[in-house]
Formats: C-alpha cells, structure tokens, sequence
C-alpha cells in the first residue's frame, strides 16, 4: 500500500506540471493579454504600458514568464523600474515556494486574497456536506430496503426532478420563496435573509449564522441529495441481492441485523469513493451558490477575477484546484482499497 | 431441489422469447423494453413537445428581438402566455427561441463528446501498451481539471475575441468549449468496453481471416459497445444543456441579443424581485427538458442492460 501511494504521488506530479503549463499558456494566449484590462477607464498610454509591460516581466517570452511563474525571478536580473535596463534581482518567490504574486487588482498578495476567502469556502461546503450525508444516506438506504414502496416511488421522483433542477435557477426561487414573497409573521420582515455570511451587528449570533445558512445550502444541497440517494439506493438494491446477503438470513439474524450490519456496510464503501471524486465539482458549485447569496468566498473570488481579468489570482485558484482534484482522486483510490479488502493495489 | 412447474413454465418461456428475439435487430428489442418504462416515455412526449415549440418557434407574431418598450413588464396573459421583458419581448417566443440555442449547444456537445470520445477509447482500449497508456494519461490530465473553473475561463477568453465561425460566443464556440471538457468519460466508457470484446472469440476469427484492424474496431467491436455509449450520449445532452444555462446566466455565454436560456435568466435576476415570471419561465424549461432527457436516459439504460459493462468501468 505506501508503495502504491508513493507511485501515484509520483505519477501525479509531472501531471500537474503539465497541468500547470496548459493553464498558464489559456490564461496568458488570451487576446490583449494579461493587461488587456488594465486601464481601461483611462486614456491608454502606449509608453506607459511599454513600461508597465517591462515591470511586471510581461515582454519576455512565454517560457520565461513560466518558468519565473513556477521558481521566482530572485536568481536573475530584471527590470524593475521599466526603463528597458535589467539593473537588479527580481524579487519574485515562485508558486514552488508559495510566492502566487499579487493581484493586479487589489495589489495585495494572491495568497493572502485567497486565504481570506477559502475558509468562508470551506465553512460553507462543509455544512452543505453534512446536510447531504444525514439526508441522502438514511433516504437512499430505506428507499432501497423498501423497494417500489411509496416512499421509494417518491424518493425516486424527487431525486430525478432534484437532478433537473438547475442550481442558480432554485438560487433564484429560493430567493422569491423565502425573502420576497414570505414574511416573518411576527415582525413582518422577510423570512430569511438573502445573502451574507451574518447580518450588521457586530458578536457571534448562532441562530443569525443558521438563519443566513439555510438557503445558500438548501440551494447546494438539492443537487446532491438526489444524486446520492439514488446512487446508494442501486448500491443497496446490488447488495441485498448478494449471496451472502441470503446467507446471514439462513443463519437467523433478524432483518435489522442483515441491513445494518452487513448490508449497510458494504454499501457505504462506494459512497466514500464518490464523494472524495466529487469534493471538486462540490466546491466548484460553490460559484453559483457565493455569487446569488454575496458569500466571500473562493467561487466568488474567481468569478471576480474572471470578470476583471485578474490572471495573478485566477491562476492561482486554478492551480489549487486541480491539486485538491489530483489529490481527491487519490484519497479516492485508497480509500477504496482501505474499505475493499478484495481490492489490492500492486 | 428440482424446479417447479412454475420455474420450469417460466424458464421454457424466456427460452422462446430469446428465440423469438434472435429474429429482431437489437434496435426492435430495444424500443420493445423502451416502451415498457413509463418515465421514458412521459420524457419522450414532453421533449417532442419541447422541440416541436423549439422548431415551429418563427410561427410567433413576435419578434424575439426587436423592443417595444410600451409592453414592458406585461405579466402572463393570453396575449402573452409567458408574460413580457424589460424590453418589451414576448417571453414565450424569447424562450422558444432560445430553447433552439440550448438543444442545439446540447445535440453539438454530444456530437463533439462522441467525435473525440469514441476513437480516442476505441484506440486506447484496443491497441494496448504505450497508444493506451498516453491516451489514458491525457484523459486523466483532462478529468484533473476543474471544469466548471476551465469552462468560464475559456469562454471569458474567447467573448473578446472575433474569429469566423467563432465569433463573440456563438452556438458552436460554446459547444466546442464544453465539449473540449466532456469527452473523457465516453472516451473510458469505449476502452472499457473495447478492452473486453477485443478478447472474445468472434475478435479472434476476424483477426485469423484477415480482417483489417480499422474494420475490426468499427465494424465488429463498436456495435457490440453501442449500448452504454448511446446512454452515456443522452445524459451528456442534459448535461451540456445545463451547463450552457448556467455560464450564460454567469454571463460568459451565448451573449444577448441571442436569447438562450441561460442568458433569459441572467437578464431576469434584476428584475426578479417585482417580475417574478422572467425568472420561473426560462428555468421551468430548462427543468422539463433535462428531466426528459435523464428520464429517456434512464429508459435506455434499462432496456440496453448495460450493467455488467457499468460494473466493469467501475473497476478500471
């Protein structure tokens, strides 16, 4: 097992070397480049963007840029000042040693513009997990157990209309429902709020916290409740069928047992597969979700910096995402052999 | 214990069913246990109805695109079922037409999906060795990113740039771009299934008279993997549909004037609050379509049984 982890790590990292190189050459193969959007409220300044050109390193080639981008510009000469004379060291650190740059837009360093936000990220998609998990296990085990009950028939229909439903769109109605149409009949205020991560007034309020949970999360988790419980109902439906299934009924353990016990188990085991695979496309989501209800939030961040041009911390967001997927997939494929003693990895 | 006569009844009965099937090509038998699933066919009527308003949509008396700002804001009536825009458009119309941008986004990205998919898998799965293992590399390469992330990059780069045929975000600009992230699971599907059938017999006596590898793959191999892929082809349909509405509600799709569902939305969320019907509309036929094509998904999925080939790819 730890060899197949180190061989996997190694296969995973010329991956996201070749990962790296194909988002650096989209990001900056894009028409006008990186300063396309600079200024542009100003008069353009052809000199001025010559120099600004020069100062951030931008009339190097392609491959330079890169290799400043992935190991910093401190070992070579550049030009600081943009007057077209390389008279210093650069002070660039490198993605290798955590330096992502700065922002073009806020001037601030990209990691501390990310850090301020994943956790807001992380908070957010952790709640929507839980959610997910305490209602599309026990609904897709019980579905499974009493197939072609009514319950599972609706179980059924929920989760192919939930599967349909786009997110942004039940954004959009959660909005109507629970802001713009029902009031608070007490104090004839909007049931829920909007959007935000908590309201004005400065301490921690738990229920104010909920209150601004309940909709960003209802809206994530719709999706993947019905995915889930579908996917663990077939999962279940496989399992009881299985002989020894039949078996630990001919020995007399009572039905509970069975499920619980050994039918529970074993279909659990692709669930936690799933889900580590599915963690990126969870916090990719989370663009529809930061966007509609204003969360800080990474989706949020990148949407902005997609918006706005801001290649810096665009690039830095794609890098760690395809780390935590590259990464996922891996979790994914021990886990599974960790849980499956009939897998083994050579 | 020896069979019943029940067992024995039914088991005589599949037999003859079987041979009575022997004589139907795999599409009758198909459409056969198709028609016995009530949710595909409920899907089935509710996507011809869906593009039958799509195709017939220039039988409007409205303009899509043309303003007329003394109709602004109209909620639904007879006049206007849907109700009217900010600009004065007739939603219904809008909707229709814009539900010709999103099918057709939806039929090119499967088009696309199954052009790269299917020979990228077929060559993997059935040459071996180092063609497998970079193809299979590339694929993983492809799945490692993060797709919605890449999807509103691309499409933020090419909004700005004007190139024939692919000019500021058209139909087939934004079908390229998801299809560009979309082929690698059809691509693993075709090796997973070429990887098995390549060592059944029938593969072997092709081989020995002499059969030329390309007819191999195409001729004896691809039918026999037909099923999972047309399954696979349907859902991805849904998937570009809602993909395309959500980078166009983002912004970064089909741009406006050109109506899609997508881009609806986006100009309904300002005027959501007062104009409730701009938002439920656009979004109720994005919700009834894809709901059909998951349900014809479904449908298809039981009456291929592909589920031994499922299993396998779940292995790989």
């Amino acid at each position: 097992m730890g060899r197949y982890i180190a061989r996997r790590l190694l296969q995973a990292i010329p991956m996201l070397f070749l990962l790296s190189i194909a988002l650096f050459l989209l990001v900056n193969l894009a028409p006008g480049g990186p300063l396309a959007g600079h200024g542009r409220t100003r008069r353009p300044n052809p000199e001025k963007a010559e120099q600004l050109k020069r100062q951030f390193g931008l009339d190097q080639p392609l491959a330079v840029q890169y290799v400043v981008w992935l190991v910093g510009n401190d070992w070579m000469n550049v030009d600081a000042d943009g007057d077209g004379i390389k008279e210093s060291k650069g002070t660039r650190r490198g993605i290798l040693r955590g330096d992502f740059g700065f922002s073009f837009k806020t001037r601030k360093p990209v990691i501390e513009e990310v850090g301020e936000r994943l956790g807001n990220t992380v908070y957010l998609m952790t709640v929507t997990l839980i959610i997910v998990a305490i209602i599309a296990i026990p609904v897709g085990i019980i579905s499974a157990i009493k197939q072609y009950s009514f319950f599972d028939i609706s179980v059924t229909t929920l989760s192919f209309m939930g599967q349909a439903i786009p997110e942004f769109w039940l954004g959009m109605i959660l909005i109507l429902v629970f802001y713009v149409w029902l009031k608070n009949p007490i104090t004839g205020e909007s049931l829920l709020p909007p959007g935000g991560m908590k309201s004005m007034q400065p301490g921690f309020d738990l229920w104010d916290r909920i209150q601004h949970l309940i909709l960003p999360v209802t809206m994530g988790a719709v999706g993947w409740v019905a995915w889930y419980s579908r996917f663990l109902r077939s999962g279940m439906l496989d399992i009881i069928h299985q002989d020894y299934i039949r078996t630990a009924r001919a020995k007399g353990l009572s039905e509970r047992l069975v499920m619980s016990r050994h039918a529970l188990k074993n279909a659990l085991i692709p669930l936690v597969t799933i889900l580590a695979l599915d963690i990126p496309y969870i916090f990719a989501g989370s663009i529809y979700v930061e966007l509609m209800f204003s969360w800080p939030g990474m989706g949020r961040l990148y949407y902005q910096a997609a918006t706005g041009r801001d290649y810096p911390v665009l690039m830095a967001i794609l890098i760690f995402a395809s780390m935590f997927t590259v990464i996922a997939n891996l979790l994914a494929d021990i886990a599974y052999g960790y849980l499956d003693p009939r897998i083994r990895y050579e | 214990m020896s069979p019943s006569p029940v067992e024995l009844h039914d088991t005589a009965e599949a037999l003859w069913e079987d041979q009575q099937r022997a004589h139907e090509t795999m599409f009758t038998m198909v459409w056969k246990r198709f028609r016995r699933h009530p949710g595909a066919i409920a899907g089935l009527i509710v996507l011809s109805i869906i593009i039958l308003g799509v195709v017939l949509a220039p039988l409007s008396p409205y303009d899509p695109e043309a303003s007329d700002i003394r109709n602004r804001f109209q909620p639904p009536s007879l006049q206007h079922p849907f109700g009217t825009d900010a600009l004065g458009r007739d939603l219904l119309t809008r909707c229709l037409y814009g539900g010709r941008v999103s099918l057709m986004v939806g039929f090119l990205v499967v088009l696309i999906t199954l052009a790269v998919g299917i020979p990228v898998g077929a060559v993997a799965g059935f040459m071996g060795g180092w063609i497998d293992n970079v193809l299979m590399r590339i694929t993983d390469a492809a799945l490692s990113m993060p797709a919605l992330m890449v999807l509103i990059l691309l499409s933020a780069i090419l909004r700005e740039v004007e190139m024939p045929f692919f000019e500021r975000n058209n139909v087939l600009t934004i079908a390229m771009v998801i299809g560009a992230l979309s082929w690698m699971t059809v691509a693993r599907l075709v090796r997973a299934s070429f990887l098995t059938i390549k060592e059944l017999d029938f593969i072997t006596a092709a081989r020995c008279v002499g059969t030329s590898r390309l007819r191999i793959m195409g001729r004896h191999i691809l039918p026999n993997a037909i099923g999972p892929i047309i399954v696979e082809a349907t859902l991805e349909m849904g998937w570009a549909i809602m993909e395309e509405a959500g980078l166009s509600f983002l912004g970064f799709g089909i741009q406006p004037p050109t109506p899609s569902w997508g881009n609806l939305l986006e100009s309904a969320w300002e005027h959501m609050v007062k104009y409730p019907w701009l938002a439920i509309f656009p979004g109720l036929m994005i919700f009834f379509t894809i709901i059909s094509i998951n349900y014809i998904g479904d449908g298809l999925r039981d009456a291929f049984d592909p589920h031994k080939v499922l299993q396998r790819i779940g292995e790989v």
